[in-house]
């Protein structure tokens, strides 16, 4: 017969634990998405003026998440700013967040056909009227998948955070198999847990697209 | 403004290159033996999951969801604490390894689903009735239109198992560049430097990585 000494305490703590990783994943998604959407359009519309934003972007996406955190961490500790660690991981994290924000903006704004913009000139619009009215809309609509993915992946990656101390929901399983010693069970209500919140994501990504389209 | 009391230490950082350039030879090992294994896994989920017998089917697809949508790092997590419930105690390497496998097999199984979808279905009829076997019109027809739609997808996932090795020193792998990196930092507490230098490393693989697919690509696909 299955017995385990896991006590509700250690799924309030495990609850805890995910509602650090919904947090982070949250505050990450925000500071990425602005980011990313001004970075993004500039990549678009001025191509060959921000070439040197898209050098730099590329670092984020091109070294390991783990090594990020872990210099920015220290690079904290030397000019002494006084940040806690939960800080240091949304800003990796939003960095990390509008490399590939500013990949999937930038490919939605390319999709939105040249004839509809001159269209949208010829009728009078200002190119801002342009850029607000009719491409951002129609980019919103092709970047939306890409944007959803993005939430999962950021989701799962923010697992890297327990390196600089934070307790979010992978941490929290760990410390409590420590005690426990019962690492399947208790790894297995953790991957539960991630398996859930991504299929919720998911399933309001696929919900809000389906409804996007009937408006259309 | 605080005050910046820190001199770097870069010399030192230097030196050990050549152990770091070992670490990362280690970890081109691991990336490569991943996506070998998991590219061949992947066909066989691919086909798992569009088959009609449901006891090929369930675990198939359960592979494949598990391994997109739970970090990767649990994935790691799990062969390498979880497995010791039945008394099977993997080390870091090959929790590792096979970690990064099992991620990559369900990512690219969703590639090669992608793929197969893009081919239509008419061009195996066609083959077939032109007198090709089964095992032929596969050889000869889809898998050559395949490789053309997954390639990028699949040097894109390269990078990302290159990334992933870095999981390793989370379960205590040392011989890995970030194992060996951590190692170095553990042993001289010149985290800033050595961490700096290992991810110019892992730029330059990534980096690497991409402009070898594109000569690969080029020999391959130009007409």
């Amino acid at each position: 017969m299955f017995s385990t000494s896991l006590t509700w305490n250690d799924v309030l703590f495990l609850l805890q634990g995910a509602w650090t990783t919904l947090l982070l994943t949250f505050l990450a998604m925000l500071i990425g998405t602005l980011l990313g959407l001004a970075c993004g359009l500039g990549r678009a519309l001025w191509p060959r003026l921000t070439w040197p934003l898209a050098a730099l972007l590329d670092v984020f996406r091109s070294v390991p998440l783990l090594i990020q955190f872990v210099l920015l961490n220290s690079l904290k500790s030397i000019i002494a700013l006084d940040w806690s660690a939960f800080t240091v991981a949304c800003i990796v994290l939003g960095c990390y967040v509008t490399a590939y924000c500013t990949e999937i903006v930038r490919s939605g704004v390319l999709a939105v056909p040249q004839t509809t913009r001159r269209a949208a000139r010829s009728l009078g619009m200002s190119f801002s009227q342009d850029v607000v009215h009719i491409v951002l809309p129609m980019a919103a609509r092709v970047a939306f998948p890409g944007w959803i993915n993005l939430t999962l992946a950021v989701m799962k990656d923010t697992s890297l955070v327990l390196w600089i101390g934070i307790v979010e929901l992978l941490r929290a399983s760990q410390t409590i198999v420590t005690r426990l010693q019962e690492p399947l069970f208790v790894l297995m209500l953790a991957g539960l847990i991630y398996y859930g919140m991504s299929l919720v994501v998911a399933r309001a990504g696929a919900w809000t697209e389906k409804r996007w389209q009937e408006n259309d | 403004m605080a005050d910046f009391d820190y001199t770097f230490y870069w010399r030192a950082a230097f030196e050990s290159l050549p152990e770091m350039l070992d670490g990362a030879w280690v970890t081109v090992q691991i990336a490569v033996l991943s996506m070998g294994l998991g590219t061949l896994l992947a066909v066989f989920l691919t086909l798992g999951a569009q088959s009609d017998r449901w006891m090929l089917r369930a675990p198939a697809t359960l592979w494949v969801s598990v391994a997109r949508n739970t970090p990767a790092l649990f994935q790691v997590y799990m062969l390498y604490f979880g497995l010791g419930t039945f008394g099977l105690h993997l080390g870091s390497w090959l929790a590792l390894v096979a970690g990064i496998t099992f991620n990559n097999a369900g990512y690219l199984a969703e590639t090669f689903r992608g793929g197969l979808k893009a081919i239509p279905a008419t061009q195996l009829r066609a083959a077939r009735s032109l007198g090709m076997s089964a095992p032929q019109a596969y050889r000869l027809i889809v898998l050559p239109q395949l490789l053309r739609v997954v390639f990028y997808p699949l040097t894109n996932q390269f990078v990302w198992a290159v990334l992933m090795t870095s999981l390793g020193v989370v379960v205590g792998l040392t011989s890995d560049l970030a194992g060996v990196t951590q190692a170095l930092n553990v042993r001289t507490f010149r985290t800033f430097e050595f961490f700096a230098i290992a991810a110019a490393l892992y730029f330059l693989l990534a980096k690497f990585v991409g402009v070898m697919t594109r000569v690969i690509a080029w020999r391959l696909f130009r007409y």
